[in-house]
Parts: C-alpha cells; sequence; structure tokens
C-alpha cells in the first residue's frame, strides 16, 4: 500500500481501464491539454492520444449524447462532467435515453457508459454551482450511482464503473481531490464492487451513515465523540444505488441507533430511502427515531457563513448523534 | 413609452472614467480575492471594458441587459454602485444579490440588470423570453444579451437564436468573443471560420467589431437598436477582444503566448479612447489622471464599504427560498 491523493486514484483507475481496453475513451470539457479543470486526466493525453482523451466544445447534452450512442455500438465511453451541476444540461441524456435504452429495446441495447466529475458542493460556488445530483439520479431505474469518499474507493469503484454493463455514475467530490489515502499498488488490480458499504469506524452504540464528502464530517464528529463516551460507527454508504442494505441492517442491528448524514437535500433525499428501509425492515431494532442530517431546503446561499448553516456540518452532526443517544 | 434620450449625446469623457472604474474595479477585486475576502470563482473582465461600455452607451436606461458569470463590468456599466458591487463579492447583505449570488450572480433589478448566469448559454434563452415581453407589451425597449465564445456550441444557444429569430423579437446577441473559453481556443470549439456565421443560419443580421474600440461598438450598437427600436427583430454582433487574465482567479492561462497578451495590452481599450479624447482636444493629461485617481478612490472607498457592511442574516435563511418569505 502507498498514499496517493483522491485525484491520482482516479487518475490511476482512468489509466488502467484505458490501457485495459481499446474500446474505452474519455471525453469532456478540458480533459486532454488542459489537463481536467481539476487535474483528474493529468497525463492522459501525452499518454494515450487525442483519439482517446477528447476535448469537447461546452456541449454537454451533445456529449453525452455521443457517449450513449457510441456505447450502443460497442465502445465504453467515460463522460466527464466539469462539474455534476452542469450535467443538468445533459438531463435529457443521462435520465431519459441511457438508462431507458436497455428496456426500450427489450434488452436489444445495454448502455456501458460513465457518467463522472465531481459533484455536491464545493466552497461558495453559489446556487447553480452547488448541486448535490445524488437523490435525482438515483431515483432513475436503470441507472447506477456511487460516491467515493476516499483515493481506494474512488479507484476501486471507478474501475469496476467503466467494467459495468449499464450506465453509472461515479460522483466525485471537489472537496476530496487532495485529500489522501492509501491504496494498494498499481500492478495489483483494485476492483471494489458497487452496492458495498464500508464501516469506515467501528461503534457500538449509534450508526452514523454517510457518504462522499459526509464521510470525513462523520469521521471527525465520531473521534470528538469518542472522548465524551459515544461510539458510533460511520458506515460509508460508497454506492447510493445498488444500496447494500446489509451492510445498514448490520450496523443497526449492533447500535440500535441511527443518524444519516447526507449531502443532498431533506426533501427526497438519499436519507430519506436508507430510513424508510431500515424501518420497514429492522422496525424493531431501532431504540431511537433515525435522525437526518442534510443540507437546509434552500438554494446554496454565497456567502460563506449562511453556506457552512445550510450544509451538513459537523456541529449539527454532533447534535443529532447526542439526540439520538439521548446523551 | 418611454421618451428616448438621444445616444449621441452620452459624454465620452464619462464613458471613459466609467472604463476606468471597471478597470480600477476588477484589480482591486483581484486582489481582495488572494487575500480571502472575495469566495468562490471570480472572474475578472480586465482588457474586455469596451465591449459593455460601447453596448450600455448605445441604449437607454430602461433597456434590458444579461449575461453569463464575467458579470461585474455589466452591473458597473449599468450604474449598480461600486459599494454593492464589492459588498456582493465580500457576500455582505449591501451587495447587489443580498450577498446570496457571489461574484457569479450579480443582479440589479431596479437598473435592468437582470444577471450573471453561470452556466453557460443558459441566460441565452432568457433574453429572449425579456424581448418576447417587450414585444408582448408593444415597448420599444431592446434586449441587449451578452456571452462569451464559449457559449454558441450549447443547444440553449441554438434553440434561443431561432426562437428569437422565428418570432422576430427585440434582441441584440452580443458575443464577447475573447478567443477563449477556459483553456479551449475558438478554433479548437468550433467547426465554423467565424463565429458571426452562426447568426447567418438562422438568418439573423450579424457583424463583427472591433471590441477594443468603444466608439465602434458605441455606433454598431446604435445603429442595431434604432433598427430594431423601429421593427423588432433579432440582431447578433461578434464583439473581437480579449481577456488580459487568466479564466478565473485559478487559471494561469498557460495555454496561450505572452507574446498573444502582448499585442492585445498594446491595442487597450482605455489607451485608445484616451488616445482619441485627447488628440481631438477634448481631454487633458492631467485630467485623466483625475479620472483615475477618481476610480481608484471609489474603489476603494467600496472595500471600506463592503468590510463594514453586515452579513446576511441567518434567520432570514429561508426568506428567498419562495416569492414573499414564503414557506411550503
Ligand atoms: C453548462 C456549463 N458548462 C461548463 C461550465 C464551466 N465553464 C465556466 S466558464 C467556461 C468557459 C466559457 O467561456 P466563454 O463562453 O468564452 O466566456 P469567457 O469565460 O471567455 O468570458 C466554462 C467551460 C459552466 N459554467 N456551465
Ligand atoms: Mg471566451
Amino acid at each position: 500500500m502507498r498514499e496517493i491523493t483522491y485525484r491520482q486514484a482516479l487518475n490511476e483507475a482512468l489509466a488502467e481501464e484505458l490501457e485495459r481496453d481499446p474500446n474505452v475513451f474519455l471525453m469532456g470539457e478540458e480533459v486532454a491539454e488542459y489537463q481536467g479543470a481539476y487535474k483528474v486526466s493529468h497525463g492522459l493525453l501525452e499518454r494515450f492520444g487525442p483519439e482517446r482523451i477528447i476535448d469537447t466544445p461546452i456541449s454537454e447534452n451533445g456529449f453525452a449524447g455521443l457517449g450513449v450512442g457510441a456505447a450502443m455500438v460497442g465502445l465504453r465511453p467515460i463522460i466527464e462532467f466539469m462539474t455534476f451541476s452542469f450535467s443538468l444540461v445533459a438531463f435529457d441524456q443521462v435520465v431519459n435515453n441511457a438508462p431507458n435504452m436497455y428496456t426500450m429495446s427489450g434488452g436489444q441495447f445495454n448502455i456501458p457508459i460513465v457518467f463522472r466529475g465531481p459533484n455536491g458542493p464545493a466552497h461558495q460556488l453559489g446556487a447553480t454551482h452547488s448541486h448535490a445530483t445524488e437523490n435525482f439520479y438515483a431515483s432513475v431505474p436503470g441507472l447506477k450511482v456511487c460516491a467515493p469518499a476516499t483515493p481506494r474507493d474512488a479507484k476501486g469503484l471507478l474501475k469496476t464503473a467503466v467494467r459495468d454493463n449499464n450506465p453509472v455514475l461515479v460522483l466525485e467530490a471537489e472537496l476530496l481531490y487532495s485529500s489522501k489515502g492509501m491504496v494498494e499498488p498499481p500492478d495489483e488490480e483494485l476492483l471494489i464492487p458497487l452496492g458495498k458499504a464500508d464501516v469506515k469506524r467501528e461503534g457500538s452504540d449509534v450508526s452514523v451513515i454517510c457518504y462522499s464528502q459526509t464521510v470525513p464530517v462523520a469521521l471527525k464528529v465520531a473521534a470528538q465523540l469518542e472522548e465524551e463516551d459515544i461510539s458510533a460507527e460511520v458506515l460509508d454508504l460508497r454506492s447510493i444505488k445498488p444500496l447494500d442494505e446489509k451492510a445498514i441492517y448490520d450496523s443497526v442491528t449492533k447500535t440500535h441507533r441511527v443518524v444519516i448524514v447526507e449531502q443532498d437535500h431533506p426533501f427526497c433525499g438519499v436519507g430519506a430511502e436508507v430510513c424508510y428501509r431500515i424501518q420497514e425492515n429492522i422496525f424493531d431494532e431501532l431504540d431511537a427515531p433515525i435522525i437526518r442530517v442534510s443540507q437546509e431546503d434552500v438554494p446554496m446561499p454565497y456567502n460563506e457563513r449562511l453556506e457552512h448553516a445550510v450544509l451538513p456540518n459537523a456541529e449539527k452532526l454532533t447534535a443529532a448523534v447526542k439526540k439520538v443517544c439521548y446523551a | 413609452m418611454t421618451a428616448m434620450q438621444p445616444v449621441e449625446q452620452r459624454d465620452e469623457v464619462e464613458m471613459l472614467s466609467l472604463m476606468l472604474l471597471i478597470r480600477r474595479f476588477e484589480e482591486r477585486a483581484s486582489q481582495q480575492y488572494q487575500a480571502q475576502k472575495v469566495g468562490g470563482f471570480c472572474h475578472l473582465y480586465i482588457g474586455q471594458e469596451a465591449v459593455v461600455t460601447g453596448a450600455i452607451a448605445a441604449v437607454r436606461d430602461d433597456d434590458y441587459i444579461i449575461t453569463a458569470y464575467r458579470d461585474h463590468a455589466h452591473a458597473l456599466a449599468r450604474g449598480t454602485s461600486a459599494n454593492a458591487c464589492m459588498a456582493e463579492l465580500f457576500g455582505k447583505e449591501t451587495g447587489c444579490s443580498r450577498g446570496l449570488g457571489g461574484s457569479m450572480h450579480f443582479f440589479d433589478r431596479q437598473r435592468h440588470m437582470y444577471g450573471g448566469h453561470a452556466i453557460v448559454a443558459a441566460h441565452v434563452p432568457l433574453a429572449v423570453g425579456m424581448a418576447f415581453a417587450i414585444k408582448y407589451r408593444s415597448e420599444d425597449r431592446v434586449t441587449l444579451c451578452f456571452f462569451g465564445d464559449g457559449a454558441i456550441n450549447q443547444g440553449a444557444f441554438h434553440e434561443a437564436l431561432n426562437l428569437a429569430a422565428l418570432y422576430k423579437l427585440p434582441v441584440v446577441f452580443i458575443c464577447e468573443n475573447n478567443l477563449f473559453a477556459m483553456g479551449t481556443s475558438v478554433k479548437r470549439s468550433t467547426s465554423l471560420k467565424q463565429i458571426i456565421d452562426r447568426a447567418e443560419g438562422y438568418d439573423i443580421p450579424g457583424e463583427i467589431v472591433d471590441g477594443m474600440n468603444f466608439r465602434e461598438v458605441r455606433d454598431k450598437v446604435a445603429e442595431v437598436a434604432d433598427s430594431i427600436r423601429k421593427e423588432p427583430h433579432p440582431a447578433f454582433l461578434e464583439a473581437r477582444t480579449y481577456r488580459y487574465r487568466g479564466h478565473s482567479m485559478s487559471d494561469p492561462a498557460s495555454y496561450r503566448t505572452k507574446q498573444e497578451l502582448e499585442k492585445y495590452r498594446l491595442d487597450d481599450p482605455i489607451t485608445r479612447l484616451r488616445a482619441q479624447l485627447t488628440r481631438e482636444g477634448k481631454l487633458t493629461n492631467e485630467q485623466f489622471d483625475r479620472l483615475d485617481k477618481q476610480a481608484k478612490e471609489a474603489v476603494m472607498a467600496a472595500v471600506k464599504f463592503a468590510e463594514q457592511s453586515s452579513e446576511p442574516p441567518l434567520e432570514k435563511l429561508y426568506d428567498y427560498t419562495y416569492a414573499n418569505g414564503a414557506k411550503p
């Protein structure tokens, strides 16, 4: 194992999959000559050439659709959105074409495509640039959605996504690109299955269910709460859809208390689905009502203090954990 | 109908001082960004000043304007105070969008500045909607829609141009062609030899203007606006210009050469208008220095104003989600 950044991990995943399969190509705004808006595709143009690392004009709907079409005839496109906020321009392709094709064609056309890029609020980018899109996309049958929080998960999930025969969204996180973590050496194949959650920290009093940018928040809060004798288990979903229900139930069966900390909005958010499934399947295990910590139900304000108040932050999570623990 | 203010009478020396205000504002914004007083993304307009000042000088105060995220200058040109603009960058309640919008989302309803839009080309259909409303109410206003060279390959742009042409709507599409969309040059983004040919595809009259020349931009926009007021129709201008700084504060702009930048700097829009006015005996060096000093002072005062303004209160977080502060 060695320590690399989340950005490097994604870069390795891209390079390895491009190397492995000549049908894989990467397309998006500024991915080639500029080396990626966030430098995730750094060096790939030089290594794989302009036929496979392709800069596009600002035409999200066009190049997302190009990807779907190319997938229909056998290529395996990786489409980068500079951020998932811009994927909304391509909503029709991602929601209407990519996931419906297999059903509509009676199973003739599956669409092996990856849509990837940073998702979720970064820092003071305002309402148009701060969308957390996981709940929109996870609600669409036919799409798979993952949201890795660590370099290792980012690499393993992206590689798996490229090999999946369905449209998969890999929701990265701008605020995590420079974070570091241990990852297997490059000569060791690292594939992490979709639909497998991961216990990032063991605990016995409460399960904190999180993903993506809320994982570091949960880990920080769990460490602080340990000093107050609250033992929080941090369960990182990693995949939103498919959802690892077993891992969730295992954790809750152990702790009997749940806080879900999600990056999206409260109304119809990811946590609502998780919460519903817990009460439906293991209601008797619960010793307290589940609490969800999410964004506030407002478009993202630019002002830093208000933005902090809108986000699912450590203070809110701490309060929620104490409340479910009656501490 | 509003009384028409004859365009030629906008004082050129005043317009020069507006360009200076924009330039000094942007320089100060950059410095405040580096000092972390300004957050998020910040895109500077330095080098392009003649485009917005020329266009604004050619229209009435009640005409509509709308632009993309490189928007500080458009608000300033419309008369939004440097105080309100700087306060917005600082995220303060006294900002032109109450500190909720930030650099990319400047709005000023009173001055008919309809934003500040950060999704590339998403505002072009909005401009067409505003033009639709003008025609619907039989007014003689025009809408000026500014956007970058990077916007012309979005579906929204194409759909909007077709709608405007189809319904003959009073809108001037002003493409601020600064040759780059982030690191992508027009050559690498667009199949056409020149951007202006996009207009022809929709049967919209179009022309290229020198975007570094205040007078040329003003005269061309005035001519087009005049024609639109007589009989509503869309028009397209490609203003050839250049941004001196990187795309945003985080872009080192290593995709272009020093020589290219220097070439455009020599053609600086402020220097150019100054030289024209000086040659014609309408401006002395002392006057120019005084105007520049005033611009710098106004911007310094704006920084102070922004610093001293208060943050939007937490209790108001939900006040601007639904109209009239309604809760769902
Ligand atoms: C739909 C969408 N895609 C991508 C972006 C990211 N982005 C912001 S500005 C920009 C370049 C736009 O260039 P141009 O239109 O030429 O305007 P300029 O920056 O030169 O003023 C890009 C790619 C965005 N804001 N919106
Ligand atoms: Mg441009």
